[in-house]
C-alpha cells in the first residue's frame, strides 16, 4: 500500500480537530493533494535517486539536487506546485467507500469488536435513550413503549432535527432495526446486528444507517445530522460505545492543563 | 502549579500551568514527589516525534501522592504514595487482557490519527504528543491520572522513592528487551546503547540466564558504567569496529541477540553512513535513523532474536530485510507493557535483587529542567539518569 506508506511520509494525520490540525500543520502543508500515489511513489523514487547523486556526486550538482527536493516535496505532500498553477489534480479519490451517497440518501456502514459477552453489548444498545452517551449528534431519545420513541438531533446554530422511530425488527442478542415514521424532519433508517466473536473475542457490532432526506433538500439534512462527514461521524460512535462497554468512561484530554500556547 | 512544557525543538520551560483536575470516573491526581527525564523524552526535545504543541507538559516517569482520586477508583486512596505506568490502559479490552497492555484499544482520544499511519492505535502515553494522546505529562508538581483504578500501584514503605521510579517506565523495558530475546542459559546478547535502557537490559538479561554481555556505545562513563554495574563486556565503537568485534567475540557464531536501545536518533557507523542518514532525515525522505537496527541484523546469528527497546517512528531507508530474511531471525519490537512486568519486577527489587536506582547520575530541581535536558541530550558530565524533584 504505497498511499499508505506515503501518507506516514507526509505526517498526513491531521484530522479536523482544530488544535490537532494545528499540531500537524507544521508538518505537513496546507496544500490540496493533486499527485495521485503511484506519481508519488514515482516521485519519490526519481526525486530520491537525483538528491543523491547530488549529495554524493564527485561535482555537487546543484540542479539535480533541486529537481530531487521537488519531486520528494510531491512525492511526501502528495502536492505539486506545478499541476495546481495548470489547474489540474489526478489525486485519488479520498472519499470513504462505504458511505455510499446513492440517489436520495446516503448509507454508512461500520463494524466495531467489543470486548464483553453479546447479552450485555446487546443491552446497552437496547437502552435507546442512552444512545446520546455515544452517538454525539443526539441530543435525547425519549422512548415511549417497546417500539416508539422520539429521536432529537443537534444541528447548527441551535437548531434541532426530530423524528418518531419504531422498531421494526428486535431479536434479541442479535439484530435491532428502527426507522422512522411519516410525518418526521426526516426519513431514516437503521439496523445493528451483534455476533460473538470467534475464541472469546468479545462480540462484533455491525451497524447500518440510511438516510432519505425529502427531495431537494439532502444536503442540508445529512450535513445537519452528521456534521461534514457522516462515515467518521459513525466511526466515532461505535469507538465510543466500545470504550463506554469496556471501560465505563470515553478517553478524554479537554479541560486538562497546558502551557502558552 | 509549576510544569515543564514544550516550546519547540531543544526548548522547554518551567511555566505556571492550572492545576490539573479529575475529568473521569477512574481518574486520580498525584502530588508528584518524583519525576525523571527519559530517552524518549529526547525524541521529543530534538522534534522527531509529530504532532507537538507548544505549551504540552512533558513527563512520562513519575509517582507520587494521591490527592484525590475519582469515584471508580478503589485500589488506591488518598494519601498513598504510588507509581504509574508510562502508558494509560484500561484493563479490559482484548489488548489489556492479553497482556498487552501498551497496545491498549481505548485509552488514545486521538487513536484517529493513528489508525490513518498504522492501521490500528496503541495506548495514550503521558507527555508524549498528541500522536498518543496529548495527555499532559508527569514532570510537574500534579498530574492527572486516567485509568489508575488499573494503573496506580501502591509503592511499599520500605521501598525509597528511586528505587520504585523506575518501575513505570525504563527497568520494565530494558527487562522486556532481555524477555523478548527468549535467552536460553549461556546465551550471549549484545546491548546497543548504554543509555538507563541499555544498562537495564544488560541487568535484566543476567538476570534471565544469559551467559555473556556485550554492551555497545562510544560514550566512555556509559560504558564504564556498563561495565562496573553490568557485569558487561564493552565495545567502544569509535575504537573498534563493531561488527568485526561481536564475530570474533563470539568466535564466527554472532550473538545470539541482539538488544537495539538506541533508537530513531543513533549515530552512523560512518560519518558518511551518518551525514547521509541526516542528510534523509532533513529532506523528509525517512524520519528514523536506522543505523543500529541495521547493525542489530546484521550482527545477529542465524535464528536468532533482534529485540527492539529503542523508538522508530516513521520510515527508514535501507531496512537489510533480506539478510533478516536470510538468517531467519525474529524481531520483537514495540512500546513496554509495563503492567504485565510491574508486580514481579517490583517482588524482584524488594528482594534486593536488584536496585534500580543504580542508573541515576543527577537529582536536580524541577526548576532546572531546562539544563538539565539539554546536558542530557549533550551527553555532558556524565549524564546518565536525572531524577526531578517538583
Ligand atoms: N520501548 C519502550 O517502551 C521504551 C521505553 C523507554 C525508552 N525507550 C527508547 O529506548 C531508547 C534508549 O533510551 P535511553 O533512555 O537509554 O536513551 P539515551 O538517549 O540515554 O541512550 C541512548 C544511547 O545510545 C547511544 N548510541 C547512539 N548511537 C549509537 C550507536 N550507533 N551504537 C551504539 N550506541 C549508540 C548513545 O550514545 C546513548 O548512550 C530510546 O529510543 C528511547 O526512546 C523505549
Ligand atoms: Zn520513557
Ligand atoms: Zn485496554
Amino acid at each position: 500500500m504505497p498511499g499508505t506508506l506515503l501518507k506516514v511520509a507526509a505526517k498526513s494525520a491531521a484530522g479536523p480537530d482544530s488544535g490537532l490540525a494545528r499540531a500537524a500543520d507544521r508538518y505537513l502543508p496546507p496544500t490540496p493533494t493533486n499527485v495521485s500515489d503511484a506519481e508519488r511513489v514515482v516521485s519519490l523514487g526519481v526525486g530520491g535517486a537525483l538528491l543523491l547523486n547530488a549529495l554524493a556526486g564527485k561535482h555537487l550538482n546543484l540542479l539535480s539536487g533541486l529537481a530531487g527536493g521537488y519531486l520528494l516535496y510531491r512525492a511526501a505532500t502528495g502536492h505539486c506546485p506545478g499541476y495546481q498553477a495548470l489547474g489540474l489534480s489526478f489525486a485519488n479519490g479520498t472519499g470513504p467507500a462505504t458511505a455510499v451517497a446513492a440517489g436520495a440518501g446516503v448509507k454508512v456502514e461500520h463494524g466495531v469488536t467489543v470486548n464483553a459477552p453479546v447479552e450485555e453489548v446487546y443491552r446497552r444498545w437496547r437502552d435507546f435513550e442512552r444512545l446520546p452517551d455515544f452517538m454525539t449528534h443526539l441530543q435525547s431519545v425519549k422512548v415511549h413503549d417497546d417500539k416508539k420513541s422520539t429521536w432529537t438531533a443537534r444541528a447548527p446554530a441551535g437548531m434541532t432535527v426530530r423524528w418518531e422511530a419504531e422498531v421494526v425488527t428486535d431479536t434479541p442478542n442479535q439484530v435491532i432495526a428502527w426507522r422512522s415514521l411519516p410525518g418526521s424532519d426526516v426519513d431514516t433508517a437503521g439496523s445493528v446486528h451483534f455476533r460473538m466473536a470467534p475464541a472469546g473475542r468479545g462480540t462484533e457490532v455491525r451497524v447500518s444507517l440510511k438516510f432519505d432526506p425529502p427531495g431537494g433538500k439532502f444536503g442540508s439534512f445529512v450535513a445537519r445530522l452528521f456534521g461534514e462527514n457522516p462515515d467518521q461521524q459513525v466511526r466515532g460512535d461505535l469507538r465510543r460505545f466500545k470504550q463506554l462497554v469496556e471501560t465505563g468512561e470515553t478517553p478524554t484530554v479537554e479541560g486538562q492543563s497546558h502551557g502558552r500556547r | 502549579m509549576k510544569a515543564v512544557c514544550w516550546r519547540g525543538r531543544a526548548s522547554v520551560e518551567v511555566e505556571t500551568v492550572p492545576d490539573p483536575r479529575i475529568l473521569n470516573p477512574r481518574d486520580v491526581i498525584l502530588r508528584v514527589t518524583s519525576t525523571a527525564i527519559c530517552g524518549s523524552d529526547l525524541h521529543l526535545y530534538d522534534n522527531f516525534i509529530p504532532t507537538m504543541m507548544k505549551g504540552d507538559i512533558l513527563g512520562h516517569e513519575f509517582m507520587g501522592e494521591v490527592v484525590e482520586a475519582g469515584p471508580e477508583v478503589r485500589n488506591v486512596k488518598t494519601g498513598d504514595r504510588v507509581l504509574v505506568p508510562f502508558h494509560i490502559s484500561c484493563g479490559r479490552c482484548f489488548s489489556c487482557s492479553n497482556q498487552q497492555w501498551s497496545l491498549c484499544d481505548n485509552t488514545n482520544p486521538n487513536a484517529k490519527l493513528v489508525e490513518k499511519i498504522a492501521g490500528y492505535s496503541g495506548a495514550g502515553i503521558f507527555g508524549y504528543s498528541h500522536l498518543y494522546g496529548g495527555y499532559a505529562g508527569g514532570q510537574a508538581e500534579y498530574v492527572r491520572v486516567p485509568m489508575a483504578d488499573v494503573g496506580a500501584l501502591k509503592v511499599p514503605e520500605s521501598l525509597t522513592d528511586e528505587q520504585a521510579l523506575f518501575l513505570t517506565d525504563i527497568f520494565p523495558t530494558g527487562y522486556m528487551a532481555a524477555d523478548n530475546c527468549e535467552i536460553r542459559p549461556g546465551d550471549t546478547v549484545a546491548v546497543w546503547g548504554a543509555g538507563p535502557v541499555g544498562l537495564f537490559a544488560a541487568k535484566s538479561a543476567w538476570l534471565l540466564g544469559a551467559g555473556r554481555v556485550i554492551v555497545i556505545d562510544s560514550v566512555a562513563g556509559r560504558l564504564r558504567k556498563a561495565e562496573r554495574d553490568c557485569k558487561a563486556e564493552t565495545i567502544d565503537r569509535r575504537e573498534k569496529d563493531v561488527l568485526n568485534t561481536l564475530d570474533e567475540m563470539t568466535a564466527g557464531r554472532g550473538p545470539d541477540s541482539c538488544i537495539d536501545a538506541v533508537g530513531l536518533e543513533a549515530h552512523g557507523a560512518t560519518v558518511v553512513d551518518h551525514v547521509l542518514d541526516r542528510g534523509m532525515q532533513m529532506v523528509g525522505m525517512q524520519s528514523d535513523r536506522p543505523p543500529v537496527l541495521r547493525e542489530t541484523i546484521l550482527a545477529c546469528r542465524k535464528g536468532g532474536v533482534v529485540s527492539i527497546p529503542g523508538v522508530y517512528g516513521g520510515l527508514v531507508d535501507k531496512f537489510p530485510i533480506g539478510s533478516a530474511f536470510a538468517k531467519a531471525l525474529t524481531l520483537k519490537m514495540g512500546q513496554t507493557h509495563v503492567h504485565r512486568y510491574l508486580r514481579p519486577l517490583l517482588a524482584r527489587v524488594e528482594k534486593g535483587e536488584i536496585d534500580p536506582s543504580f542508573v541515576i547520575s543527577h537529582r536536580l530541581r524541577l526548576a532546572d529542567a531546562p539544563s538539565a535536558y539539554r546536558n542530557f541530550r549533550d551527553r555532558k558530565d556524565e549524564y546518565i539518569k536525572c531524577v526531578l524533584k517538583p
